[in-house]
């Protein structure tokens, strides 16, 4: 079986379980317990977020561990909109975020928070004119998503955190989640945004285990509140063996991102220029230059679901553009807010890489993909 | 070095062998999304249906009624946080106890400061509250009742059943925090008319970063997690498949040795007893005598400093708390010592909790009993 559906979510890495089991055995204790074995789980807890620290460019005590990149996204959202709403109440985002930043923010609008939703054009991409145009005095918080899930739009994160900073005191928020181990990390350099999301299982880490990552010291008020762990900021027992295969994840993406960036663009390139040869039938929504993992693309008039299904009798594993929304029949807001050409709505497909995939799966997958399409449209010269 | 003696189970608990034999398995096999459409999708959607169901029957519920969170207390504060604000156009008062775990109470702290009024209900000497007190504190807009199952710090059960049976014809919805109390107790939803209940896996030999909420059919909780629909749209969030797989596993051993382990732990209750008289130390017993979880086994002795006690303790390998864990690090007064016995009471200084679990034997235990029992005579003479 090939599987090319990174994006929704990826197979541990071995070395990540093996850190996870191992510290489950032999930290098993509570962080916050003071005896000697809550002491050496938390030393440990520590160690952990030192190295996230470090592979984030920024302190330890920035680092708030979470159950994953809902929770970081809602956190992000409602803990920033409730320690800043004194100062005012609007908020910027895209049309084409997450909904677990959609949802939060529409949370927040009847609330009585007022939200703008910047554009995209068809590549994916905002205006930065826009951002400008749109943000106030009492702009509190901008979220923007750094890659976009469905398609690989790599927004100008730097660019907008220049804009941000210069014209307001709003917190920049990225959701990172989608470009952690395949773009450079945000924090590096002296511009960019003020917090950022990141979720394990989409790094070969585990499922249920995430960050928020501050440049500088959390400004935000408790999502969840309790006994008072991460720094007050988030209660609940912090689970260290996640905590743990978490910082192992981070550091195996990271370290090893040229090597798998590389393929990633070859393989991006090859798939770009193997659906030009479908001409009309086949439209590209990514752009590019877009993240080199994502690739997604539709079929002239047909639905999603049937070239899954074909193409998953044929060992091959693709999605539709989310698996958040899949069950969802109608047309997913990113492809709405691309507005492309209605002949390509229905049909596409989102094709995402992870480390486990080769040569030899892009090769086969244009194989089957050609075979498909011979029987689901006829003759087709290629 | 003397070998350690692990009795914090009540603030965490090692994960069962089988448990993560099972997990491991779990994040090879069915590591999929288990929203996503294809078969690697449905592989994991289908063994997070049977885990579902599975912890639903423990408690009599169906398994459209769990919904899946990050722990203890992620499911508290959903309850509380999802009640009052899916109900607040019904009323805005609240009662609980002041002995709930922070996980409750402050999140009633926060609402209070939203415009909710909160009914702390004082407790008695041995940590109960009755269910006349809950009667009287009932008002036409009591929209919530927060209750604990068990006490993590000394054990008293209350009496849920009573409370469910005055509950049970007005419009308040009742949530209890089980998460020391599954696996046991028995706890039967239907049967003690219980809407909102939450569990934890780590406290029961699971993994930690998973729990439940159980909502009971009907019931109007909204979503503390917002974003895609999983979960039927009241949690978001990817669906940590193998962590629920591993949950479900682990309620599988604690239920089916459950009678076992509460005469087994009791049996340590005993042990230490007998220990603490042959060495003919000052202690009295915290909680209350019958209605008390099994692992739970809250102590006093008379003379001691907690702080002191507890270094002692841990250079001796004997590792207890002095209430919660939670209450991250500090050594603050426990406030449910303090709702038992007052402000100033002595019982504040000089309380310890042990809690039992997996692992420990009759030889263990009453080898920590009587490296207790030689540190109170060195720190009280």
């Amino acid at each position: 079986m090939i599987y090319l559906d990174n994006s929704a979510t990826t197979k541990p890495h071995e070395d990540v379980l093996k850190t996870f089991l191992a510290v489950n055995e032999q930290y098993f204790a509570n962080p916050a317990s003071i005896h000697r074995a809550g002491v050496e789980s938390n030393a440990l807890l520590t160690k952990a977020r030192e190295q996230l620290a470090n592979i984030l460019h920024t302190e330890e005590k920035n680092i708030l561990f979470t159950s994953g990149g809902t929770e970081s996204n809602n956190a992000a959202i409602f803990g920033l909109a409730k320690s800043s709403n004194f100062r005012g109440k609007h908020i910027i985002t895209t049309e084409i975020e997450h909904p677990s930043i959609l949802e939060a923010v529409k949370r927040l609008e009847e609330e009585g928070y007022e939200i703008d939703y910047l554009k995209v054009n068809k590549y994916g991409i905002i205006s930065l004119e826009e951002l400008k145009q749109k943000l106030r005095k009492d702009t509190i918080i901008v979220s923007i998503m750094h890659v976009n899930n469905e398609m690989g739009a790599i927004q100008p994160i730097k660019e907008a955190a220049q804009i941000i900073h210069k014209q307001c005191q709003a917190m920049f928020h990225v959701d990172a989640i989608q470009s952690f181990g395949k773009l450079p990390v945000l924090f590096e350099g002296d511009e960019g945004p003020d917090v950022i999301s990141v979720s394990g299982h989409k790094i070969h880490g585990l499922k249920g285990s995430g960050l928020l990552a501050f440049r500088k010291k959390p400004q935000l008020k408790a999502f969840i509140v309790g006994g008072g762990q991460e720094f007050g900021l988030r209660s609940g027992t912090v689970p260290v063996p996640q905590a743990a295969a978490l910082a192992k994840a981070a550091r195996l993406a990271v370290e090893n991102m040229p090597v798998h960036v590389q393929n990633y663009k070859k393989w991006s390139a090859e798939l770009h220029h193997f659906f030009e040869q479908f001409d009309q039938e086949v439209y590209i929504l990514s752009p590019k230059d877009g993240a080199p993992h994502i690739l997604s693309f539709s079929v002239k008039g047909l639905k999603g679901e049937i070239l899954i299904n074909a193409l998953q009798k044929r060992d091959i594993i693709v999605s539709t553009s989310s698996a958040c929304s899949s069950k969802q029949t109608k047309t997913s807001h990113v492809v709405e807010a691309l507005n492309i050409d209605s002949r390509y709505k229905n049909g596409v497909l989102r094709l995402s890489f992870g480390t486990n995939n080769t040569d030899e799966d892009i090769a086969a997958f244009k194989k089957q993909f050609s075979v498909v399409m011979k029987e689901l449209k006829g003759e087709i010269t290629q | 070095m003397k070998n350690t003696i692990y009795l914090d189970h009540a603030a965490t608990s090692p994960v069962a062998p089988e448990v993560i034999e099972v997990m491991a398995r779990a994040m090879a096999e069915e590591s999929g999304n288990a929203s996503s459409i294809h078969t690697v999708g449905r592989r994991a959607r289908k063994a997070l249906d049977e885990a579902r169901t599975s912890l639903a029957q423990k408690i009599n519920a169906k398994s459209s009624e769990i919904i899946f969170t990050s722990g203890g207390t992620e499911a508290d504060n959903m309850a509380i946080f999802g009640t009052a604000y899916a109900r607040q156009h019904e009323g805005k008062h609240i009662i609980t106890t002041q002995i709930e775990h922070h996980a409750v109470l402050h999140a009633c702290e926060k609402l209070e400061k939203e415009g909710f009024t909160v009914t702390y209900l004082p407790v008695d000497r041995t940590g109960r509250v009755s269910a006349d007190q809950v009667k009287a504190a009932l008002r036409e807009d009591t929209i919530l009742v927060t209750i604990m199952y068990g006490n993590n710090e000394i054990g008293t059960i209350q009496p849920i059943a009573e409370i469910g049976e005055v509950l049970k014809n007005h419009i308040t919805t009742f949530h209890t925090d089980a998460v020391q109390a599954f696996g046991l107790e028995k706890i039967d939803v239907e049967a003690l008319h219980i809407d909102l209940l939450s569990v934890s896996a780590h406290k029961i030999n699971g993994p930690k970063g998973i729990g439940f909420l159980y909502a009971k059919t009907g019931v109007k909780v909204s979503s503390l997690l917002h974003g895609g629909s999983q979960e039927k749209k009241r949690r978001a969030g990817t669906e940590n498949v193998p962590a629920v797989v591993a949950f479900s596993k682990a309620a599988d051993l604690v239920e089916e040795e459950l009678q076992l382990r509460k005469e087994k732990y009791n049996n340590f209750k005993n042990i230490l007893i007998e220990q603490f008289r042959v060495a003919n130390i000052d202690f009295h017993i915290n909680g209350h005598q019958t209605d008390v979880l099994a692992h739970v086994f809250n102590v006093t002795f008379p003379g001691t400093d907690v702080e002191s006690f507890l270094i002692n303790l841990d250079m001796a390998g004997v590792l207890v708390s002095s209430g919660s864990a939670c209450t991250a690090g500090s050594i603050d007064p426990s406030h449910v010592l303090v709702a038992m016995f007052g402000q100033d009471a002595p019982e504040l200084r000089s309380s310890i909790r042990f809690s039992f679990g997996l692992g420990l034997t009759d030889e263990l235990v009453r080898e920590a009993g009587k490296r207790t029992a030689e540190i109170v005579k060195r720190l009280t003479s």
